[in-house]
Order: structure tokens, then sequence, then C-alpha cells
């Protein structure tokens, strides 16, 4: 019985291993274990076996290395069929996907958040005024009286029969005037006035329309180096760590001191190339101590309080820092130049 | 303002170790920026040299063939003047001189050698004002002092420096070379030097004056007597050529060179044509002048005119008359030196013509320069037009001013700058201004000169002391203040981000528009707001809606072919209302074309648009609380694709297609008012729990007529099946052969739920029953049977 065993054994062997798919799989069973099966005969034949017990080891052993050499070839054949299907349904991944895309955030949005979330993180408040305006509010508070020269410097635009009564903002120090009034009760004053800006001027870096933002700070012993300090900070944060601020004596009517500040040429970093003129430093900004008439006719006594105050344009901002040469193509709102700002901007980490 | 080097180093000494540039620099780095620094002939390698020499050229009609002596040799040149002749003197540029018209090289000249040039003046880079039609049209002809073989520029007195200065409005003392010299000065620690102001006076003068105006605070009057009329002597003419003023007589140069010299305007009048009076008044409405350009000029009583009693002679600071006018057989002269109030000379000007002069009366004069002025005027006439001076001045003086006394302390100073300066480091700066100054413990008591018309109280004298310290000293310190929390307006960034979230482009245009646009886009009844002077008919008026501009972006895009539009704009829409200016923010958003779904991409429809609003408004925090309801739209949107936005009964915006008049593309925009829609508080999140016991769903389609909505099929279902429908979503919206022609049908998912129990099949079914016998009542439906 023994010998028979093994010889069967081999058999079964070299047959499974000449299965090719489920269905030869099955008649193999079924040659072994149906009901006419050679293993099923063998199961009969124990009645007759002289030694019952060997015999009926020996069948078991039969059975099990059956069962097992089918579960194995079951399995093989499975992942097989499996893996055939799996081929079947190999896609295409470099077909477009489907999604819904990013819509772009305007360059002079991101200047303007930008320049806002510095701020905000230095306890600035944000502070957006009307865009039409009186000539109090953007000049004659500002000290900057009717008939001024400094507000040539401005070519302003008035309403219809409102001149020198009511205007578009030229700058967005009205915003200055308006919170300072606002909280001549409380004190200290910490603000950004982003906003738009109108003026009569129209070519490849000045546009009628354009950015602006005005920085403010009031309480008894901000200084002119406190201006200095922050106005460093800001321009390492948006133009790179290595930028440095110079001041220039300058005059604007709403300051005194007034300074013209400049910032190293991010292009060249300083050594002088085309767009700083060789000069290293390119301008952008104007500032200085808030004069006293501006914060006495805004309710603040100059004798107690002094304070800063900045103003920049944000489309040169976006000018330098996106490498844009014609102003008009930021309000020109070409497709081609939205598309490009889908995406986040990398930050300039201040060290 | 031009500054002569030449010219300033006639009041204050710079060493000639300082270079014009440096100099320029120097200005800058205390708050006078400079333009451009440049020599006034900007040519090199020029020679004196005398032609020894000259034939005409054997292959030519006009040129000459010369030999020229420069001293160190002899050149062959040839040239092609008339005048070019024998004996004379003449400008040589030798071969490598560089003219702005470009180098000069040795060449064949038709077979002859040419190893220079003969130069005309207009060769050599002046402005073409300062030219005549002799400097084009010949060489230039040195007079026999010229010595062979040195420079020609330095003889001729144009070897001048002129640095070109952009001022600050304030400093109206910079257009003096005086006020420059004491600048100048403050830097280098030099003393400005004496102007000289003697002459000799004859007789006593004879003349009546009358100021008829506040508008005049000083006017003074002088008589000179037979002048001679003719060329000023070089060195006027060059320090006028350097200062930009193009040289006409003596006497006219007199006035413009005293002018540069002292910063005071000065006019001179024909005193025979102007008889024995003066009177100074505003202009009468329409009164008529014709000034020298020989321009008649209408006034107004905002103009302030000189008169002789009876009628306009002059409009004051601004421009002279024709009548009274200095001319080649002039003999007595009147010497007019005033103040004018800025603002009306400033305002009179920018309608006739702004000049040197007005400019100077805009920017604030000092009354001590009046009176220098004027003797000045003098002392040049008497020199160089061989005047006699007429004895005594009239003179009207309602000046007020005198020398300010400002104090000031030391600890204010570093207090504002943030710096720690010392006493006598202030005292230097003071003291190198030339400003008066006392010192008491850390109190400066500083007099301030006149001619600082900008320096009136504390702060000015900081930055005096600011911009001589040096700026670069103040060293930069953080602003120590309490922490706080900052502020800024979160909400308008999230409508930004999430309309991008959505795929859709941020823009950004101009506010200013077409009048006739203005209306479009609304159906609000409003004033709109112009402009007083536009820059042009396209940019005059205020947008009220925003959506003009985005068509304008979507036809400038389609225009270059690209028709896959979907852009927003957050801005302002203005208006006037009861005389008040009003403006809110407004939300516009125009798609077209493809929505970009990568490989999906589905042309833009009616529910496209829609969903970007309901989504940004669900975002935001009023689902459930609008409605997207037909209703009166602007002209410009389709009639039958379009429906207004209603938030809690109030409209807040549009939605549509564009009107096929418009364009016959698929074009669909909404706009809704940000202010409007803020105006209704949203809450906070609260978890609701989340229900124990499972509902069950129900689908149902009903046919309808097409005039039926969804959103009635839906008021009646919520309202038939109660509190325990918690959901009802359309799942299908189907027309076509299946159903009638007219007919629409729509297939709604129904959610109900009880948060306490778990339903019954029976008590749903009874619910649903009822709403379908409800929609079919109410609404004529029929419900649709499975295929």
């Amino acid at each position: 019985m023994k010998e028979k065993v093994e010889n069967l054994c081999s058999e079964i062997k070299g047959k499974m291993e000449n299965v090719s798919n489920l269905n030869e799989l099955y008649n193999l069973k079924l040659e072994y274990t149906g009901k006419k099966g050679i293993i099923t005969e063998l199961q009969s034949g124990i009645k007759d076996a002289t030694d019952k017990k060997e015999y009926g080891i020996q069948l078991n052993i039969l059975k099990t290395f059956f069962n097992d050499s089918y579960e194995s070839k079951y399995n093989e054949l499975n992942e097989l069929e499996l893996n055939k299907k799996l081929e079947s349904e190999k896609i295409d991944v470099t077909l477009p996907s489907k999604r819904l895309r990013e819509g772009s955030k305007h360059p002079m949005t991101r200047i303007q958040e930008e320049l806002e979330d510095y701020f905000v993180s230095m306890g600035y408040d944000v502070f957006d005024g009307p865009e039409i305006e009186t000539d109090e509010n953007c000049f004659q508070k500002l000290n900057l009286p009717i008939g001024h020269p400094a507000r040539d410097a401005q070519d302003t635009f008035y309403l219809e029969n409102e001149y020198e009564k009511f205007l578009l903002r030229s700058q967005t120090s009205t915003s200055q005037v308006r919170v300072m009034e606002a909280n001549k009760e409380k004190g200290p004053i910490r603000i950004i006035c982003p906003g738009k800006v109108y003026r009569r001027d129209d070519d490849a870096t000045h546009s009628h329309q354009f950015m602006q933002m005005e920085g403010l700070v009031i309480d008894e012993n901000v200084s002119m180096a406190d201006l200095k300090g922050t106005l460093e900070g800001f321009s390492k944060k948006l133009l790179g760590e290595k930028t440095e601020v110079r001041f220039r004596p300058s005059f604007f009517p709403f300051t005194e001191p007034s300074v013209e500040v400049d910032v190293t040429c991010f292009k060249c970093g300083g050594k002088g190339c085309p767009l700083c003129k060789q000069t290293g430093w390119i301008e952008v900004l104007g500032a200085g101590m808030v004069h006293p008439n501006v914060l006495r006719y805004c309710g603040y006594d100059p004798e107690k309080y002094q304070g800063f105050a900045f103003g920049t344009g944000l489309d040169r901002f976006a000018m330098f820092k996106f490498g844009i040469t014609d102003i008009r193509t930021i309000y020109g709102n070409d497709i081609r130049f939205l598309n490009q700002f889908s995406r986040k901007d990398e930050e300039n980490e201040i060290k | 303002m031009k500054l002569s080097r030449k010219f300033l180093s006639e009041y204050v000494d710079i060493d000639s170790k300082i270079s014009t540039k440096q100099l320029a620099e120097d200005m800058t780095h205390i708050g006078n920026e400079y333009d451009s620094c440049s020599s006034l002939i900007p040519a090199t390698n020029l020679v004196i040299g005398k032609i020894i020499e000259c034939h005409d050229h054997p292959d030519s009609d006009h040129l000459h063939v010369t030999k020229v002596d420069i001293k160190t040799e002899i050149l062959n040149i040839v040239c092609g003047a008339p005048n070019c002749r024998e004996g004379i003197k003449v400008i040589v540029a030798k071969a490598g001189a560089q003219l702005p018209g470009g180098e000069i090289k040795k060449g064949i000249i038709r077979g002859e050698e040419s190893n220079g040039m003969l130069c005309a003046l207009s060769e050599l880079g002046l402005e073409s004002k300062f030219l005549t039609e002799k400097d084009y049209t010949g060489i230039c002809e040195l007079g026999d002092d010229a010595v062979v073989g040195e420079d020609p520029i330095k003889y001729l007195g144009l070897d001048d420096e002129v640095i070109d200065f952009e001022l600050t409005s304030n400093r109206g003392d910079l257009l003096s070379i005086l006020g420059m010299a004491y600048e100048v000065g403050a830097i280098y620690g030099k003393k400005v030097k004496d102007i000289d102001l003697s002459y000799k006076e004859t007789g006593k003068i004879n003349f009546n004056l009358k100021v008829d105006t506040d508008n005049c605070t000083l006017f003074l009057a002088k008589q000179v007597k037979n002048v001679t009329i003719k060329p000023s002597p070089d060195f006027i003419k060059n320090r006028l050529i350097a200062s930009g003023i193009r040289p006409i007589n003596n006497v006219v140069d007199i006035s413009n060179y005293v002018m540069l010299e002292t910063g005071q305007p000065l006019h001179f009048y024909d005193n025979d044509s102007l008889g024995d009076t003066i009177v100074v008044r505003m202009a009468k409405e329409d009164e008529k002048l014709t000034t020298l350009d020989n321009e008649e000029r209408i006034l107004s009583s905002e103009d302030i005119v000189i008169t002789n009693g009876k009628e306009a002679v002059g409009l004051a600071g601004v421009m002279g008359g024709l009548s009274t006018e200095i001319e080649n057989n002039t003999k007595n002269i009147l010497i007019e030196s005033a103040i004018f109030n800025g603002v009306k000379i400033r305002k009179t000007a920018k309608k006739i013509v702004r000049s040197e002069a007005s400019n100077r009366f805009e920017k604030g004069l000092d009354y001590k320069r009046t009176y220098m002025a004027i003797d000045r005027c003098c002392n040049l006439l008497e020199k160089y037009a061989d005047a006699t001076i007429v004895g005594g001045m009239v003179s009207y003086n309602n000046i007020t001013d005198s020398d300010k006394k400002i104090d000031i302390t030391l600890d204010k100073i570093n207090k504002v700058l943030g710096i720690n300066i010392t006493s006598d480091e202030v005292l230097d700066i003071f003291k190198r201004l030339d400003f008066g100054v006392e010192v008491n413990k850390d109190t400066f008591s500083v007099t301030v000169p006149t001619r600082r018309c900008d320096i009136s109280i504390k702060e000015d004298l900081i930055e005096e002391v600011a911009r001589l310290y040096g700026m670069e000293k103040i060293i930069g310190t953080k602003l120590v203040l309490p922490l706080k929390e900052g502020h800024f307006d979160k909400v308008k960034r999230q409508i930004k981000n999430k309309m991008i979230s959505m795929g859709i482009n941020e823009c950004l245009s101009y506010a200013l528009i077409k009048e006739d646009c203005v209306n479009d886009y609304t159906t609000d009844k409003f004033t709109h707001i112009n402009l007083k002077d536009p820059m042009s008919e396209d940019r005059k008026t205020l947008r009220y809606s925003l959506l003009t501009s985005l068509v304008n972006i979507y036809e400038y895009n389609k225009a270059r072919n690209f028709k896959d539009t979907c852009i927003f704009e957050m801005g302002k829409g203005f208006f006037k209302e009861d005389l008040e200016y009003k403006e809110e923010t407004k939300l516009a958003c125009l798609m077209t074309g493809k929505y970009y779904l990568g490989v999906n991409n589905t042309n833009v429809d009616f529910y496209i648009i829609k969903g970007v609003i309901e989504e940004l408004l669900d975002y935001l925090g009023y689902k459930g609380r609008y409605n997207i309801l037909q209703g009166e739209v602007p002209k410009q949107l389709h009639p039958g694709i379009s429906a207004v936005i209603n938030l809690q009964g109030k409209n807040i915006g549009i939605i549509g297609k564009l009107h096929p008049t418009i364009t016959k593309d698929e074009v669909f925009v909404f706009e809704i008012n940000i202010d409007k829609l803020l105006e209704n508080r949203t809450s906070n999140i609260k978890f609701k729990e989340i229900p124990k016991y499972l509902g069950m769903q129900k689908d149902v389609a009903f046919v309808v007529n097409k005039n039926v909505t969804n959103k009635e099929i839906i008021d009646v279902i919520k309202k038939s099946g109660g509190k325990l429908i918690t959901d009802i979503e359309v799942f299908d919206v189907y027309s076509g052969d299946k159903i009638g022609k007219d007919e629409i049908s729509i297939a709604y998912n129904l959610k109900f739920e009880d948060p306490n129990r778990t339903l019954t099949e029976d008590e749903v079914m009874q619910i649903f029953n009822k709403i379908i016998l409800d929609v079919q009542s109410k609404l004529n439906a029929k419900v649709r049977n499975g295929e």
C-alpha cells in the first residue's frame, strides 16, 4: 500500500504541474476525489485491507497530499487569473486628470495680503477708508492747505462741480486722518492702510489708478530710529534678509522730519545695475515723523504724542517682486498674466 | 534748478579737489536731490587753432582744404563751412575728440587728408535755444586774443559744470545761487561771501505807487536813467546759459541774473511808456491785457495786475505787458521788486504760463532779498548798461515777518530722532547753517534767518539737525509697544479665497469707466458720479457695477483667442444719494467657455455659475437663507436665463446669461452687493447630535408643465412632509420624447428622519403618499413611473 500511495503521489504531483487553469484543476479533482475517483475508490477498499490501520494511515497521507497540492494549485491559479484580470484593467496614467483647478489671486492682492500679514503679526490693525474723500481729509488736515505748491505733486481727480471739495483720494494718508480722529480719546495708534488711490498719470510706470499702503504709529516715545527699525524689518520680510534701508532727507508736508527711503537693489544686491541706475539703491517709500500740525488737526496733542508715518506704492513692490516691467500689465487682466499667479509663492524668511 | 559751479563759486569757496559730481552727491545727502550732473560743453579734445592756409578743394564746389596751426603741430583739415578762410582763429576738434554727434577720426575726404574738424558752436552740445543761425551755418570764429594751442571752451568762458537739482517744494530759498551757497557752505563749513550792492545815486525819484490789494505785501520801485542797451558781458551770458536762460541784452539779462543770484524775480518797465504811476490791484472780471508774447489775455478777479493808474500794464509775477516792454531804444527804466501772494500767482500762472519768476513767487520769498535784489540791479546796470541811478525808492511795505526765534532742547532732538547727539554737535550744525544760536544749559535759542521760509517750528529744526548730522547715523531700533492682536477684514479675504478655490481668476480693473456704461448691469436707480476734468471720455465716470469692467476683460481676452474665461473682481461701486457720496463693495463674476475640470471640462452654463454663487454663500454661512428667483433683471441679461439673488427678502444681486445683443457667446455673470450681504450676521458652527436612528429614503419623479419650477415643487413637498422630511435632493431632470413637449420631469430623493425613534415603513409611506397627492393636486403633476 505504501508503495502504491507513493506512486500515486508522484503521479498527482506530475499532473498538478501540467494543470494550467481552474477547469483542468476541477477535472483533476473529479478524477481523484469524485464519486468514482481514484482516492474515493481506495477509500472503499479499506474494508478488504489486511492491515487496516496501515491502510488508513497511508490513505490519509494520500488525501492530505492531494488536498494540499490542490489548495496550493488553486491559490496559484486564482492569483494568476486575478493578475490577468488586473492586467486587462490597466489604464494610461499619463492621460489628463479630472480636477478642479485653483484660480489665481491677483498679484496686487498677494502683495497686499503679504504686507497685511506681516504688520498684523506686529500688532498693527488694517484699515481701509473710502475712495471718495474730502479735500480736507486728503490735504488740509495733512498740512496741505488749498493753494499749497506741494499739491502739484499729486495731480488729483476732483469730482464734477466739487473742485477743492470732493475728490478721489490721491493717497492712502486719508485713512490716517480718519483713524486718528476716531481714536483721539484713546491714545496710541498702530495701523496700516492699504488701498486704491487715483492720480492723473498714465504711462509704463504710472497708472491713474494704483495701490498704496500707509503706515502710522503714534505713541509718546516713537522715534525716527523706530521708524527705521520698522522699515528694515518689513523690507527684509518682503525683499529678502540681506536688504538694507537707507534714509535720505526729503520733504512731505505731513511729516517733519521727512525722508525718502531706499532699499538695497534686489536685482544686483547693491552692486549697481540698470534697474537701480548704478546706485545700488531703489527708492520705495516716503516716510517721516508725523507733523505736529497733522497731530493737532486730528485731535492729538503734539506736546504729548509723537509718531511716524510711511507710505509706499504697492504696484512698485509687485513689479519688483514679480519682475513686471509695465504697470499696465497689472491692470490689463490678460488671462495669460492672471494664470501665472495660481500657486503659492515662497516667503522670505527672516533669520 | 540748474546750478552752475562757476556761478556758485562766486559766493562760496569750494575746494577744487571736490568734484562737481561729489558736490552733487553731498547735496543729495542733505536732502537736495540731483537729477543730473555734467559739463556745460560735453565735447572733449578741443584746441584753439589758426587757419594758416585755405584752398578750395579741387574735387568739390564747397569744401576747403586747410592747414591749421594748433601750436603742437600743423593739421591738414578739410572743412565745408562758407566762412572758412585763412587767418581766423577757430575751434579744432582733434582726432579722438568726443562730440555730441560722435567721435572725430582721421580720414580722407575726396582724396584730401583730414585730421580733425573745425567746429561750429552748434556742434559742441549747447542747447539750441542758446544758438543763432550763424552758429549752425558757419564755424565759430574766435577773437584775436585767443591763444593758439589753448582750450577754446575756457576761452569762451563755457568751461563750467552744471548740476540739475530736483528740489523739494518747501525749499524756495534754494532757487537762488545765494541759497545754494548757504547750503554748500553748511556742508563744507565755509562762509558765504558778500554780494556787491554798491552804486552812485543822482537826483531824487518822483513816482506814485499805490497798492490796492492784500495780495501784494511788498512793492519796491526804483528809477534808472539813460541805459545803453547792448549785449551783456560774457560772464553774465555764460552764467545765464549754464542756468538754462537765454541771454537777450544787458538789461533783460541783468534782471534774470539778479533773479538767479537772489531768488527775487524782478520786472523792468520802460519808464517812458509806463508814466509816473503804478497801482497794484486785482484785475476786473474780463479785463484785457496784451502780454509780452503779444497774446491778448482775458483776466479774472483772481489775477493780480500792475496798472499805470488807468489800465493794466502787467500781470504781476507772471508776465509783463507788451506796452511797457524794454526795447532796443529804451532809455529809462523802472525796476519792480515785489512780493505777491504765492497762491494767487500759482493760479494765474497755471492759466497763462509757468515761468522761473512765477515758480519763485509760489515757493515764497525772503523780503530782505527783495531789497537786496533792487540794489544789485542798480549795481550791475551802472556797471554794464552805463545807467544813472536815481536817488531814493518808492515802496509799499506790509510785511509782518521778522526773524523767527525757536527754542529747542537737546532732549527733544534726541527723543524724536532716537539718537544720542551731543550739545556741541547740535551747536556746530546750527552755526554751519549760519543760524543765530544761544545755548542755555541744554536749550538752544535759534534765530532762523528770513531766507529760510520753510522753518517755523521745533520739528523743522530737528530736521535740520538730522540732515546735517547724517540720516545714516540713525540706527534702526525695534519698536517697543504693548503686545496686541492686529485686526484685518477676514471675510473679504475668505470670499476671494473661496472664489479662487473654485477655479476663478481674480482681476483688478479700473474704477473709472465711460459715462454711458454706468447704468448697465443694474436695475437700480441712482445718481452716478463724474470727474471734473477726466483724462479721457473712457475714464470719466465712477462705476456702479463691476460687470462692465469684467465684460471688457472678457472681450479683451477673446480678441486674443482666449475663450475660456472665469474671472471675478471685488471692488467698490460708487453713487450719490441725498447729496452724499456713497460706495459699496461688490463682487462680480463672469464665466464663459470651458469650466476647467481637466479632461472632463464642461461648458459653462447657468447652473455652473449658480453653483459658484451658492457654494460661496453656503460657505459664508448663509445656507438656506437665500433664493435664486425669477425677477427684474438688467436689460443686459437674457430675460429667460437670469434671476435675482434674494437674501431674506432683499435682493442682493443678479445672475444670468449675457443678452444675445451683447454677445452671441454663452457668457454668464453674477454680481452681489457684499455690503448688503454682510449686513446679515451669520451664526457660529454649533454641533447637532448625529441621529441615533436610521432614517428612510424614497424616490419619486414628478412630470409637470415647464412653467412649474423646482422651487414650487420643493415648497409643496416641504409643507406636506412636515418635520420628518430632513432632506430633499434633485437627482434627475428630464425633458424629451418620453413625456409631453411642454413637460419636464424632475426626480427627487426624499429623506425621512426622526431624531428620537426609528420610523416604520407604514408611517413613511403615509407621508410619502400625502406628498405625492399634494404635488399632483396643487401643481397638476403626474408621477412618472419607472420604464
